[in-house]
């Protein structure tokens, strides 16, 4: 029934780009109809295989190392008065900054390769990581401090066998925000400056008024989106507790 | 367990200006249960809270002392309205929570001897959301008794629960605590007369004993003398809010 579902609503889409194509008759290289694009995306499906994988590559290491600064993040943070006080309005700062507008730093940093791509998808995930995992630790339910108090518990122990358990819930949907975050700040990254990707592929084609490869990366980059965030909404359903 | 001492808690707390409960004196007698009656707001959780060392929001002056004058704080055990099992833990590693989370290794035949006393050996490895609402009250009770604390401080343990079931964790909690030092805070007059060794009312204008049945708690539910002080407890409480 959800198969159903989302085949009917792509069906419906492709209708409504095919009719809008057909009734205004905008040339190929304004607008190019699904089939044309399509016809495209199978010419060129190494090309664009092999920008994808790049940009998967990217996107991947990004969520990894944003997930695990995100979570070291809101564990100092949980733990430490003074690292709310100095830390969080800095965090709260940078959220604050258009990490677009960081991207070029970005480049001349840490160059044109992989790197400033990943830094990109780290910056734009670490924060949305970082809070939902922090609010998650400081909102444990008052009674069960209240029962780790009368059973002599110590800080760390409270940390780890309760605040850290009953969090998890707010991470998981951190990280399914971040999944979806993630190829947006590598794709950036890759607009600013590369050789390489689904976002530089994007650029070439446009440039050269190659429309219909152009929606052919872009739609390769939607489709990688949604897979991406179906298999961390899976990886996650334990920690989320979807079946509990 | 070590004997239960009994306890003796009095003062005065305010919160922020406004008085919570003016200067009173709670006797709780040694190894017997004391029940806590009273209306919402009187302050009777506070009283609770205070003995068993947990933030109250109120500013307490005075004093808590044990009959044996060893620290009262780190040798009580706490049962809630709310169960509080941990509810991606298993019956098992709830009941066996406090040991874990002082980093000591639990005792796990003394665990098991108390979830099949608790008749809840089938349902070890279950989570807490699998259970009904009495089997989880039990759960949360074999916790308290896994913890062999000398005082045992219950804040209405029982209210949530539907009438029968009620009754059953009453019989079952008065079986298991014998010999301990309880203080149990409760609203409902049947369940004060039921189970308290000696009954404590808990007003604005501050506590009034009464006299328990003659009988041994916990005392039947059909029990002539245990209706009537139900019905007198009820009425001491009506009075006073009128």
């Amino acid at each position: 029934m959800r198969y159903l579902s989302a085949l009917a609503a792509t069906l419906f889409a492709l209708l409504i780009w095919q009719g809008i194509v057909t009734l205004t008759g905008l040339p190929k290289f304004i607008l190019p109809g699904p089939a044309v694009v399509a016809e495209t995306w199978w010419q060129n499906r190494w090309l664009i295989a092999e920008h994808a994988w790049i940009t998967a590559v990217e996107v991947v290491i990004g969520l990894a190392v944003g997930t695990v600064l995100g979570v070291i993040t809101a564990l100092q943070l949980a733990n430490s008065r003074a690292a709310r006080v100095l830390v969080q309005p800095m965090l709260v700062f940078t959220q604050a900054l258009p990490v677009f507008a960081l991207a070029p730093l970005l480049t001349l940093w840490l160059g044109y390769g992989l790197w400033s791509k990943v830094a990109m998808a780290v910056l734009i995930i670490y924060f949305p990581i970082t809070s939902s995992f922090f609010d998650g630790l400081m909102r444990t339910p008052a009674g069960f401090l209240d029962l780790a108090r009368t059973m002599q518990a110590s800080k760390r122990s409270v940390l780890w066998y309760i605040r850290i358990p009953a969090a998890l819930p707010s991470l998981a949907s951190g990280m399914r925000l971040a999944a979806v975050y993630a190829p947006i700040g590598a794709v950036i990254g890759e607009w600013v400056g590369s050789s390489q990707g689904l976002g530089y592929l994007m650029l070439l084609a446009n440039g050269r008024a190659k429309t219909d490869l152009m929606f052919a990366a872009m739609l390769t980059l939607g489709v990688f989106s949604i897979l991406l965030h179906m298999i961390v909404r899976r990886a996650t359903a334990r920690m989320a507790g979807d079946g509990r | 367990m070590t004997r239960a001492p009994g306890l003796t808690i009095s003062g005065s707390a305010k919160i922020d200006d406004a008085t919570l409960f003016a200067p009173l004196t709670l006797n709780l007698d040694a190894g017997a249960w004391t029940c806590l009656l009273g209306g919402s707001g009187v302050g009777k959780t506070t009283v609770l809270r205070l003995i068993a060392g947990l933030e109250t929001g109120a500013k307490f002056l005075g004093q808590i002392t044990a009959s044996d004058g060893l620290p009262v704080s780190d040798r009580v055990a706490y049962m809630a309205q709310d169960d509080l099992l941990l509810p991606w833990a298993t019956v098992a590693q709830n009941v066996s929570l406090g040991a874990r989370l002082r980093g000591e290794k639990p005792d796990l035949d003394r665990r098991d001897r108390l979830i099949k006393r608790m008749r809840l050996q089938d349902h070890m490895t279950k989570k807490p959301s699998e259970l009904s609402g009495g089997q989880r009250q039990r759960v949360a009770l074999a916790r308290t008794l896994m913890e062999d604390r000398p005082i045992v401080l219950l804040d209405e343990p029982f209210s949530a629960l539907d009438a029968r079931t009620r009754a059953d964790m009453q019989d079952l909690a008065a079986e298991a605590l014998v010999g301990r030092t309880v203080l149990l805070v409760t609203h409902d007059p049947g369940e004060a007369a039921r189970l308290g060794q000696s009954i404590v009312v808990m007003t604005e204008h501050g506590l009034t004993p009464c006299d328990p049945p003659h009988a041994p708690a916990p005392r039947s539910v059909d029990d002539l003398e245990t209706l009537e002080t139900q019905g007198a407890l009820l009425r001491l409480l009506r009075e006073d809010a009128a």
